[in-house]
């Protein structure tokens, strides 16, 4: 299924929940925070978080600020 | 002639001067080594430092880390933003700060919309939150009005204001000196309003000495230990210390450090200048004058004196 990740096209796997998605990424166990649809979606719910065709997802960490 | 020999001795002069014997000199009065630098407390939390130090644009992440040492803060400040999934990763920021020594204050730097602030506050949270870190539930809420400028959108940050702090939020606040601004954040719930001594990285100083004290009279009426922090505009440490001379509470910078040709340098210097104007604050400043007043007394001089 095609997604959309951090503003780019994304191809992901059927049925791939959020985890699985952070798995492949090689975040897993990083400090990365996870909004699907503009709607953020706390760690704890990243393994029952299902994606579905077409979902915007956003993966954030902490840069450099002032 | 004269019995005066024509050289002394360091020991004769000391002898001509009744000082052979070592003088007793009783100890000055003092209280407290350094008087005047008790902690801050912003939303029941209590920091050492009234420096507040962002992470962006260092030469290198070590620099970083040695520059934030020195400057003491306990306080620091970060971004979020989208993870680098396309290109080169390279180091991490998280790998140069200690997060059991500072609070990490999540800012919602970029944002243009009180929407997306909101958003960008949410992931902050949920970034610290993952890394056990206090600043979970604390933001750096700026919302922009535009780009060349950075200056504010007060009706957005007003907005972004009302639901963060509906949401639990310790909304610690960009504004700009504009002291009704800075009062209709306040009853907004912010934790502490931070208006801006100039724009963001301009390096111009306090431009408007005057608007910032009217936001700390309007902000501490009647709530003096009410926390405002001069955030943004810092060009040098006498800008640092004329913000904290004027009774901020605290100076929040990142640019002046980290373009600094030296930036550890220049945090030592912050450091200093912050905690100088601070005690020059509640020390009391003398009231200006147009005309001289001689600090030696005019009477005993042996000199002619003009007009006398």
């Amino acid at each position: 299924m095609l997604i959309r990740l951090n503003g780019q096209p994304h191809e992901a796997p059927d049925g791939a929940t959020l985890a699985d998605l952070l798995r492949r990424l090689d975040l897993a166990g990083k400090p990365a925070a996870a909004e699907v649809n503009r709607t953020l979606v706390p760690k704890a719910e990243h393994a029952s978080r299902r994606l579905t065709e077409g979902d915007e997802v956003e993966l954030v960490t902490l840069v450099g600020g002032g | 002639m004269t019995n005066h020999p024509t050289t002394h001795r360091a020991t004769d002069r000391a002898t001509d001067l009744g000082c052979s014997e070592p003088r007793s000199v009783p100890p000055p009065p003092t209280s407290h080594p350094e008087p005047g630098l008790h902690p801050l407390t912003i939303a029941g939390r209590s920091v050492r430092s009234r420096l507040f130090v962002g992470t962006g644009k260092y030469p290198d992440f070590p620099t970083m880390q040695a520059a934030l040492d020195a400057s003491g803060c306990d306080v620091v400040t970060v971004a979020v933003r989208r993870e680098r999934l396309y290109n080169d990763r390279g180091q991490s920021l998280l790998d140069f700060i200690d997060l059991d020594r500072y609070l990490i204050l999540p800012n919602t730097a970029g944002c243009f919309s009180a929407a997306d602030a909101v958003r960008v506050a949410r992931l902050g949270r949920e970034l610290l939150e993952q890394l056990n870190n206090p600043g979970a539930g604390w933001v750096k809420l700026e919302v922009l009005g535009d780009r060349k400028t950075l200056l504010p959108d007060p009706v957005g940050t007003l907005e972004a204001t009302r639901e963060l702090v509906a949401d639990g939020f310790n909304v610690l606040c960009y504004t700009s000196d504009d002291p009704i601004s800075a009062e209709r954040i306040k009853s907004a719930g912010a934790a502490s309003v931070m208006p801006a001594g100039s724009p963001i990285g301009s390096g111009q100083g306090v431009l408007n000495p005057s608007n910032i004290v009217l936001c700390l009279e309007l902000l501490k009426q009647g709530d003096p230990d009410y926390p405002v922090i001069v955030d943004a505009g810092v060009g040098a440490a006498s800008d640092t210390a004329i913000a904290m001379e004027l009774g901020a509470d605290g100076v929040l910078l990142n640019t002046a450090i980290a373009h600094a040709r030296d930036p550890v340098t220049m945090a030592h210097a912050m450091r200093k200048a912050t905690e100088a104007g601070r005690q020059s604050y509640l020390a009391g400043r003398i009231p200006k004058k147009r005309y001289a007043t001689a600090s030696s007394p005019l009477e005993g001089a042996i000199s002619y004196i003009p007009g006398e």
